[in-house]
């Protein structure tokens, strides 16, 4: 592989297990926009354990995950206890309380930044963005995702359904964390440098976007919108400066056109194998002997 | 015979504001029985409904499921002691498919993390999945079980919705006002339905306005007015009833004359 383009595949990947973070929580109904936040307490954990404490890249993705994962636990408390707008305020400051502390710290380099020891390859990289796909594909599949997708259409109903709201928002909040913290820790040991710069607000506001634009109601939305955020950009390369209007612009025509984002649960349903021939998937629906 | 109630609303009172929408109400709910809860627009019914279901909180009284009080339990674990509702509003989730709807009404009944992850939606022959599918086949829902729920007609919706709520297998079902905007052929579809519900055990207490679907449903009928329970007998005689007859004229409807309908 190129160096260009095993570059791509890792911030593709990255890209996409960040991606994954936003969209658990977004998939029930809330919306984090301090994703750079969650992700630089990953990378900058991982970059500090490998490089003041000299622990290799196994220990120290663990243990950046678990800071992350608290970190999001801890969060979620006072920011579910806002709705809507507030909550994408709320994340936002959390974004931006992060960068702050970072850049102003001397025991994280401050505006230098930090070099981290261990290097990790592409190919780790692409082995973690598998395993948290098929991770959340199954929780999607599984009854927690039901609620989780019960939760974003309906808080009340589900509630009323039995579905503990407030457990799920929390849990959520902290497997967002995690993802995020997984996906800043291994930023931090491929590209072996992290600053606090590179996890600013317009990460955060990204992310968001492109798990917005690839649908939240299933777990291939990510995988969409990702491919699309990261491939996008690269392709329009040639256009110069004006790619970014052209970005801009394809990014309101897709709000526009299709407000609930590329893949839906609809649309997943009708390009399943199972539902090609409508007469046979049907029957093998039915109950033999039902009655 | 004797039957002890399921159900008992004691002295249940809830103000909003300066309204009291439910004024020391108190009424059982027999054993095995299909109970009707009717009044006039704005009577109550609803909030009634809500207070059952932990949506708000009683301002006075309280409400006792199987001997038990369960006005201080979370909204949530009520669904697990045994009452189940439907809306008057059809209140599915809009971009869950027919059969997730139905099986997030078995939420409750799924018990520990092997139960919650549990990959559901890819057992195409999972217990989870035939028990729903089995469920809407009884009640006579023929849809595909992907369809997008917003894309089915009213009456199938409305009908989805009580096979939601029967699926945690309650021993209350609540229904609000699960006739309106049936057509005729529906509504015996209906009330066939939920005798067979009914004969399986399932005491039903019903909100309606049908007066026809209740004569047919219900034995027993309560009334409620202004947050007051002005009614508490036999449905055959609720139309005979002064107290009853006043109400609804009040409101300027009349309560089935001729005994089809109390709007
Ligand atoms: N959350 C609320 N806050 C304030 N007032 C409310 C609330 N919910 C209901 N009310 C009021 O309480 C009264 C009873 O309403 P409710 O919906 O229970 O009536 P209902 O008997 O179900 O009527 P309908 O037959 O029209 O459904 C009404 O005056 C209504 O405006
Ligand atoms: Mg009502």
């Amino acid at each position: 592989m190129s160096g260009y383009a095993s570059g791509i595949v890792a911030i593709l990947c990255i890209n996409l297990i960040f991606a994954y973070a936003i969209f658990v929580t977004a998939a029930a109904g809330q919306l984090n926009l301090g994703g750079a936040g969650f992700q630089a307490i990953g990378a900058y954990a991982a970059a500090w354990l490998s490089s003041s404490a000299h622990m290799p890249a196994n220990v120290t993705i663990p243990l950046a995950i678990l800071a992350s994962a608290l970190v999001g636990f801890v969060i979620s408390f006072p920011v579910l206890r806002t709705r809507g707008v507030y909550m994408v305020l709320a994340t936002f400051a959390f974004g931006q309380f992060v960068s702050g502390f970072l850049l102003r710290s001397p025991t994280f380099g401050g505006a230098i930044g930090m070099v981290v020891a261990d290097y990790i390859g592409v190919g780790a990289l692409v082995i973690c963005a598998v395993v948290t796909t098929l991770l959340v594909f199954f929780l999607m599949a599984s009854r927690l995702g039901l609620a989780i997708r019960s939760i974003h259409d309906d808080e009340l109903v589900s509630t009323i359904m039995g579905v503990n709201v407030r457990a799920v928002q929390v849990a959520m909040f902290t497997l967002g964390g995690a993802l995020a913290g997984l996906s800043g820790a291994l930023y931090a040991h491929h590209f072996s440098f992290v600053e606090a710069q590179y996890f600013n607000s317009l990460l955060s506001i990204y992310v968001l976007l492109f798990v917005l634009i690839g649908g939240t109601q299933t777990a291939w939305g990510p995988l969409v919108g990702s491919l699309f955020f990261t491939l996008l950009p690269e392709l329009m390369r040639v256009g110069g400066s004006w790619r970014y209007v052209v970005f801009g612009v394809v990014i309101v025509l897709m709000m526009v056109l299709r407000p609930q984002g590329i893949v839906t649960r609809a649309l997943v349903a009708r390009l399943s194998p199972r539902n090609w021939w409508p007469a046979s998937s049907r029957a093998a629906t039915r109950v033999s002997d039902a009655g | 015979m004797p039957v002890e109630p399921i159900l008992s609303l004691k002295q249940v009172t809830k103000r909003f504001g300066g309204l009291t929408v439910a004024d020391q109400v108190s009424f059982d709910v027999p054993q095995g029985s299909r109970m009707a809860l009717i009044g006039p627009n704005g009577a109550g019914k609803t909030t009634l409904f809500n207070l059952m279901s932990g949506v708000y909180p009683l301002d006075g009284g309280s409400i006792w499921l199987e001997g038990r009080q369960i006005d201080g339990l979370p909204s949530r674990q009520r669904i697990g002691a045994g009452l189940s509702r439907s809306f008057q509003n059809i209140r599915l989730m809009p971009h869950l498919s027919v059969i997730e709807n139905v099986m997030l009404g078995q939420h409750a009944k799924a018990s520990g993390l092997g139960d919650l992850m549990t990959p559901i939606l890819w057992q195409r022959a999972g217990r989870w999945r035939q028990m729903a599918i089995e469920r809407l086949e009884a009640a006579g829902i023929d849809v595909h079980p992907d369809a997008e729920v917003s894309s089915l007609p009213y009456g199938v919706r409305k009908k989805i919705e009580v096979v939601r709520a029967l699926m945690s297998s309650p021993s209350l079902l609540m229904l609000d006002e699960p006739a309106a905007g049936l057509n005729p052929r529906e509504t015996a579809e209906l009330s066939a339905f939920l005798k067979d519900v009914a004969a399986d055990g399932v005491t039903l207490l019903v909100v309606e306005h049908d007066m026809s679907f209740v004569h047919d449903l219900c034995e027993r009928t309560v009334v409620l007015n202004f947050g007051r329970l002005i009614y508490n007998g036999a449905t055959r005689s609720v139309q005979d009833d002064a107290a009853v007859r006043e109400a609804y004229l009040g409101s300027r409807r009349v309560a089935g004359d001729g005994g089809d309908r109390a709007a």
